[in-house]
């Protein structure tokens, strides 16, 4: 397969940036799409230019780090991460448009690369039980329902990949947040701090500068994990209610 | 060099409460005197730094990744281990002691061992804390799974998340740390040397990744939670971005690396499909539970799986180990499937696969029930392949996973060289030559939450606190790692360090990997130095208009990795015997399993660097085993 790349370069947070346009020949259907951009930077290198650089750790899905936006979609045309993308998905002479996440909270740093540290501090602003190291009674003293471990799985996978802001015609991060509060508000041991958590973590998206949810479902739609936008329902409710009645 | 394990003395089940008794601790109004650094935010380091941020010291963390949270140990699917006992199965520290010991084929030390088992316990307890969504039963309690290598079923699991939920908790805990002032992180940071004042550790060099500034960073104690070295096969189940240079400029400053030839093969990977794979994908151990691993009996069979009647089948895992079958441990299934493609036997493009088929589980227990215990794997096989695995077998080959080997450390999980602790993938010490499913979790988190916490604060008892990076050492070493950088920078040659790399990690894999002997380890060792003239020569760095440069830093990586195949390789042929994930073809029994030579090798390799251009130095620990008797590792 060949394929025409009109890719983003930007060589700092503070360049402009622009598209490039490159051919890659050889593509075959069992490659991934960052094997594709491995024989494109490989080719870049052997001509002295500069190499496209991108995030990408595990290469399997899990790790988060992969976050293009592949023609429009995040993540490419189909459910999961770019990483877990393959070349079969595309066709022999297909022009592939590949851009950073674009996000005012989502600053690029470098080509496809942006910061994404916002959720970092999201999840410092609540995003866990006070609990030190030892003392912690057995683990079978607090029995946990199966179906809310399971719903507390579901929201608990969320892989931190930007992928719901960067889908969101209002880069609101309201799919993230509310996976990280439901996970721990859907466990006993989540209760204590269970209005506290949410406050704040919804507090600090707001001053992060994500913005509000409207409702489009773009970010299940694209969610690799496919967590389901119902927790945004759910987060409000527990927003709401820990507004007008303070648990603490 | 004497090596000390500094392991207490007496009975092995009070060995640590011994050595806890006898530690020093720090008064909680000079703790926050005192500064770690903590490199790496795995398992291992991230629960480490929230540990000692807890109890009140400063702690400064660095990785490489854009945030803590992904850590490879994020990749980790089936589960941890813990002697719970919950499912009445006869299980207990004794019991998880002598599977974990055995399952190292005796290469690990007794004390420690013992001092995991007694740990794992606290370890579920921390995380169920924490709120790590484990898969429960109806009734709420904890729920668990059979892993290899075992005949109690002691494995608890987030679905085929285990890592990642584990990971977050600890992470959960380093960001409350970081919200309160105690941790200050450094994401997108990579470590490239270690600084010595007076022969202590007392400090680090960085380079930030997205301005390419070089930074010093002082300590009281360093923490190296960096992870192993798979990359030196290239293909490996590891990240991309996982690598040995932390552990290695160690190394290099004198920390001495322990069993290098200790690389464990997982049986259950996604096969290879062409020349420009850039990584491998495992599919959990517990897979193995209920898929049923064959191969077709005559040569070549070119029929689908389906159309091959059952007794055309070889279960050569359930014929050759009958009491353990498909769930035997991770070195003895992988050379299983080896020997069988090696036969002519395998099945796919190229036949280096065998079949782990679920047809018999569906049909006993119901795709619903496989799809909730493994959804998300079939999910990824799916993706990868393109073929769905509850319709057609999945074909698996082995591939490199994890690294038993690793920075040498005592009983106290400290270097050789004082003041360095290595915790987690990154030091030797509980594994011996192969490592049991669900281990790795437990391993990690056992160092970081439970025993670093209580050693690195006996260490700093005997230190005066605050250094300061205005020394010369940490000059020497900022003037040393730029001079490597510029080195790199200055070839100017045309071939991307991505060629050398699949040339060594080919190499590596071939005359390394699952099977090796005298003549292989030989021409392995001619040709490094070749790869590394050539790469010194031709290779070509990226130029960048900003700091970001990650083909840099790549390069950089996989010069240490060409370097590192010496010593790997260099230990493999010392090692005149065959044991666990370590098979030399000239010492096998007649049944073809390994034949250990416990009289001559019942000890701990550890090298030291011998200095540019010569060979490094062995040192052995021996091995002294006061309570278990080393047997023949059978699971017939």
């Amino acid at each position: 397969m060949k394929l025409h790349l009109k890719v983003w370069r930007q060589a700092g947070p503070q360049d402009a940036g622009r598209f490039e346009n490159h051919t890659v020949e050889g593509v075959t259907p069992d490659m991934s799409f960052l094997e594709m951009l491995d024989v494109l930077n490989n080719k870049l290198l052997a001509q002295g230019k500069p190499t496209i650089a991108f995030d990408h750790d595990c290469r399997e899905g899990i790790c988060g780090s992969c976050s293009m936006m592949i023609n429009g979609r995040a993540h490419g045309p189909t459910r999961g991460t770019t990483c877990q993308t393959y070349m079969r998905n595309f066709t022999d002479g297909q022009t592939v448009v590949i851009e950073p996440w674009r996000a005012r909270a989502f600053p690029v740093m470098c080509d496809l690369v942006v910061d994404r540290s916002a959720f970092d501090r999201i999840q410092q602003a609540g995003g866990y039980v006070s609990v030190n190291t030892g003392g912690a009674p057995d683990g079978n003293c607090l029995p946990v329902p199966k179906d809310n471990a399971e719903k507390a799985m579901d929201a608990a996978q969320c892989i931190g990949c930007g992928a719901c802001v960067a889908a969101c015609k209002n880069a609101s991060a309201m799919l993230f947040v509310a996976a990280k509060v439901s996970h721990l508000g859907l466990l006993p041991q989540g209760q204590p701090e269970r209005s506290r958590r949410v406050l704040a973590m919804v507090a600090k998206m707001d001053e992060e500068g994500f913005g509000n949810c409207t409702n489009q479902y773009e970010c299940e739609a694209v969610c690799p994990k496919a967590i389901s936008a119902d927790f945004i329902a759910r987060m409000n409710r527990d927003q709401i209610g820990s507004t007008l009645i303070p648990a603490e | 060099m004497q090596l000390e394990s500094r392991a207490p003395t007496g009975p092995l089940a009070e060995k640590w409460d011994r050595c806890k008794m006898e530690m020093k601790l720090v008064n909680p109004a000079n703790k926050r005197k005192y500064h770690v650094l903590v490199v790496g935010t795995g398992l291992a380091g991230g629960s480490c730094a929230a540990s000692l941020a807890e109890l009140g010291y400063n702690v400064s963390v660095f990785c490489y990744q854009d945030s803590p949270r992904r850590a490879h140990s994020i990749a980790a699917q089936g589960g941890i281990n813990a002697a719970k006992n919950y499912r009445n199965d006869g299980d207990s520290v004794e019991r998880l002691f002598l599977d974990t010991i055995k399952g190292g084929d005796y290469r690990s030390r007794e004390a420690n061992v013992y001092r995991l088992a007694q740990v794992s316990r606290n370890i579920i307890d921390q995380c169920v804390a924490q709120g790590v969504p484990f898969a429960r039963e109806y009734g709420g309690q904890l729920d668990n799974r059979s892993f290899g290598g075992a005949q109690v079923s002691r494995t608890f699991y987030c679905r085929g998340q285990t890592g990642q939920q584990l990971l977050l908790g600890a992470y959960s805990s380093l960001n409350r740390q970081i919200a309160q002032g105690r941790v200050k992180s450094h994401p997108r940071h990579e470590m490239l040397d270690l600084v010595m004042v007076n022969g202590v550790a007392r400090g680090i060099i960085v380079r930030d990744m997205v301005t390419g500034q070089i930074e010093r960073h002082s300590g009281d104690a360093v923490v190296l939670a960096t992870g192993g070295y798979g990359p030196v096969f290239y293909l490996s189940t590891n990240a991309k971005g996982c690598n040995v240079t932390a552990t290695f400029r160690a190394y290099r400053r004198g920390a001495l690396f322990a069993n290098p030839c200790f690389t464990q093969i997982h049986p259950t990977c996604i096969p290879v499909t062409g020349d420009y794979q850039s990584k491998l994908t495992l599919m959990s151990e517990s897979l193995r539970n209920d898929g049923r691993i064959w191969v077709p009996k005559t040569p070549a069979d070119k029929r689908r799986p389906d159309a091959i009647p059952e007794g055309e089948r070889d279960y050569f895992l359930e014929r050759k180990y009958p009491s353990y079958g498909n769930l035997a441990p991770r070195d003895i299934s992988s050379r299983a499937a080896k020997e069988a493609c090696d036969a002519g036997l395998g099945v796919g493009d190229g036949g280096r696969g065998v079949y782990l088929d679920f047809a018999d589980a569906i049909r006993r227990l119901g795709e619903p029930t496989i799809r909730e215990r493994y959804g998300n794997l079939f999910e990824m096989y799916e993706h990868i392949t393109g073929e769905n695995p509850y319709k057609v077998p999945m074909r698996i080959y082995p591939a490199v996973h994890y690294c038993m080997g690793g920075l040498w450390v005592d009983y106290r999980l400290m270097s050789n060289i004082p003041g360095l602790f290595v915790l987690g993938e990154a030091n030797f010490s509980d594994h011996g030559a192969n490592r049991l499913g669900a281990s790795a979790l437990m391993q990690g988190l056992a160092d970081g939450y439970f025993v670093a916490p209580y050693t690195i604060t006996d260490y700093l008892a005997g230190v005066k606190p605050g250094a300061g990076t205005d020394l010369p050492e940490f000059a020497e070493a900022e003037a040393k790692v730029g001079g490597i950088m510029k080195r790199l920078q200055d070839a100017r040659g045309k071939t991307s360090a991505q060629v050398f790399h699949r040339e060594l990690g080919k190499m590596v894999w071939d005359e390394c990997g699952m099977a090796r002997s005298r003549a292989s380890l030989e021409k392995l060792l001619r040709a490094i130095p070749d790869i590394r003239e050539r790469f010194w020569k031709d290779v070509s760095v990226p130029a960048t208009a900003g700091g970001m440069n990650q083909g840099l830093e790549y390069a950089g990586r996989v010069a240490d990795l060409i370097d590192f195949a010496e010593v790997l390789a260099t230990d493999a042929l010392t090692r005149e015997e065959s044991c666990g994930a370590h098979f030399r073809e000239e010492y096998q029994t007649e049944d073809g399993e390994a034949a250990r030579n416990d009289a001559e090798y019942s000890f701990v390799s550890a090298w030291q660097n011998g200095g540019e251009g010569n060979a490094p130095v062995l040192h052995r620990e021996h091995l002294k085993y006061e309570f278990v008797k080393p047997s023949v590792r059978s699971y017939k």
